[in-house]
């Protein structure tokens, strides 16, 4: 059972998302906006927040900003199509990003990953992952954290083709447990690089 | 009397004397008109200036909007007496004729800033600065200090420095007034700005949603019956709406990624299927190019039709080296060596084309599997 709470400003589609969460899934509250998810997250210690990323009272961002460090982690979920949006939740703090046309077992099984710790990157997240991290001349002060390695990037391209960790396992002959590690040292990469297009999204944010 | 109590600043036209400057003059600051009435006097006795001063607001302040009433003439008569006397007196005593252009220009420009600025810029000042009345009281204790200079002294050429003090005390007093209200006037005119740039944003918004959103949410609520035209007309609305908020203006018989959008979004509209694009980079289009998004819409249209896959994902990267377009469906899949020679869909317009531009394209699938396509062309 993973405990989850739900962060999103439209009723309905808090409803939608309880309807159709697997029976693995305990929803143990719901907030509204940014005061309420932090003061619900402090009570009730979820395994797991499912964040939308425009919230009235300054959007999952703040949300972030405040509860972060936790050991509950965030899974984003938006319908916006915006970059800045996509990679400033995912820099605030957030293990994933996925958008809300997700279906029902595919949100679960998401869930699940994050609670274990791991990254969730939807086709779109790995696209503007991809471009942000794409050789341009931007010059590079750390190899390490700025710069995908050649598998890091065959894994990424392979998700935004619309691949699942299975098959992208399959497809490099390796095992899920290493796509996942790839995953989430993309993910680390994301949020602590400060790669000039990094900066550029958030600064747009006024997140950084 | 305005709604919030605070009368704006203008003439009577019941119960005044003469023009009603001073009725109204007390109407607005809320005082007793015999206050108002009385200063007048003093400074009619002080000189002409009075008289100026008078007249600037007879001339400046608009009549206000009442039956006229009659003037009580006893009033008038004591009030002319008393100022006639103290004239007397102080012409005898030749009291302050040199602070008469000072005191002028001051007092009309006082009165000029009061009247120009609107009643509810007043009220704002009054309630959130108050500190700054303290800044207005010190500025007028410097000007009316700097006017005594003028009243005490007669000037002569050993006085000049004197003089100039006295004049650097009344400007410094006029700055120590007037800066934080030009500030403030400055500051707001910019608010005033943004917020008319916001109700024209707000403006384009709502005139977006009514000709797009509320027309498709009418032809869903025509079409309820139909829900495979319902989801086709949601899906088509959507992403129009998206395009609308989150993607820059882009001409898409301009730019690979536009068109490759603007294929996907075409399949998904004409056969009802969902197609998740996503794109990396981006170039022009020249010929090549085109044909290459001919290929990709092909494949596109084989998935809809063909491999009744629930959704399409098409994903589109420019690097250094090329172009790559990948459609991938979770469909039944085929086996490409079974397709009749005649078939063109597969062989002709994409394999075919592909290749005649110098690109070339793979088909990977299998039967139960989906089918994915990837086009590929260097540069």
């Amino acid at each position: 059972m993973t405990r989850v709470v739900l962060v999103d400003d439209h009723q309905m589609f808090r409803t939608g998302v309880k309807a159709e969460l697997g029976p693995q899934i305990e929803v143990v509250g719901e907030a509204a906006d940014v005061d309420e998810a932090v003061a619900v997250i402090g009570e009730t210690r979820p395994e797991v927040v499912l964040l939308d990323v425009h919230l009235p009272g300054g959007g999952g961002v703040e949300v972030l900003r405040r509860v972060l460090p936790s050991p509950t982690r965030f899974l984003a979920l938006s319908v916006s199509d915006a970059a800045e949006d996509v990679i400033g939740v995912v820099r605030g703090g957030a293990r994933g990003y996925v958008t809300k046309t997700i279906s029902g077992p595919e949100l679960t099984d998401a869930i699940g990953r994050v609670a274990e710790g791991d990254a969730v990157f939807s086709p779109r997240l790995a696209g503007f992952v991809l471009d942000a991290f794409s050789a341009t001349a931007a010059p590079v002060a750390d190899p390490e954290l700025d710069q995908l390695t050649a598998r890091e990037r065959e894994v990424l391209r392979l998700i935004a083709r619309g691949y699942a960790y299975k098959e992208i396992a399959k497809e490099l002959f390796i095992s899920v447990k290493t796509v996942e590690t790839h995953v989430s040292s993309v993910l680390r990469k994301l949020q602590l690089s400060n790669r000039h297009e990094l900066s550029r999204w958030a600064a747009a944010r006024r997140l950084v | 009397m305005t709604s919030n109590g605070i009368a704006r600043l203008d003439r009577a036209k019941d119960g005044r004397l003469v023009a009603g400057v001073c009725a109204g003059l007390a109407g607005h600051l809320g005082l007793e008109p015999l206050a108002v009435r009385l200063a007048f006097v003093a400074l009619l006795a002080a000189g002409p200036y009075g008289y100026a001063a008078y007249i600037a607001f007879w001339l400046l302040l608009p009549e206000r909007d009442e039956p006229k009433g009659r003037r009580d003439l006893l009033q008038l008569v004591v009030y002319a007496l008393l100022a006639a006397g103290l004239s007397v007196v102080t012409g005898v005593s030749g009291v302050a004729q040199l602070a008469l252009w000072p005191a002028l220009v001051i007092g009309v420009g006082a009165a000029l800033l009061w009247q120009q600025t609107d009643r509810r810029q007043r009220e704002r000042w009054s309630t959130l600065t108050r500190g700054m009345w303290w800044r207005g009281l010190l500025g007028m204790l410097l000007v009316v200090s700097g006017i005594g200079g003028f009243f005490v002294q007669k000037v002569s050429p050993q006085q000049i420095p004197q003089v100039l003090l006295a004049t650097a005390i009344i400007l410094t007093g006029v700055t120590v007034i007037l800066t934080p209200w030009l500030v403030k006037l400055w500051q707001e005119l910019d608010a005033e700005r943004a917020e008319r740039v916001r109700s024209q944003e707000r403006a384009e918004v709502a005139a977006h949603i009514h000709d797009s959103v509320l027309h498709t949410l009418t032809l869903i609520q025509r079409r309820a019956h139909d829900p495979k035209e319902v989801a086709r007309l949601a899906r088509s609305q959507e992403r129009e709406l998206r395009a609308w908020l989150y993607q820059p203006k882009s001409d898409s018989s301009q730019l690979f990624a536009a068109a490759v959008k603007e294929v996907s979004a075409e399949v998904e509209d004409t056969h009802g299927v969902p197609v998740e694009v996503v794109c990396v980079g981006d170039c022009p289009l020249d010929e090549r190019v085109s044909a290459m998004v001919q290929a990709a819409r092909e494949a596109l249209v084989n998935a809809a039709k063909y491999s009744e896959a629930p959704a399409i994902s098409v994903y589109a990267e420019v690097t250094q080296e090329g172009l790559e377009v990948f459609v991938r469906d979770r469909g039944k899949g085929f086996d490409l060596d079974g397709i009749p020679a005649d078939r063109m869909g597969v062989r002709g317009s994409i394999i075919g084309r592909m290749e005649r531009h110098g690109g070339t394209a793979r088909v990977r699938s299998a039967p139960g599997e989906g089918t994915e396509i990837r086009l590929e062309l260097k540069k």
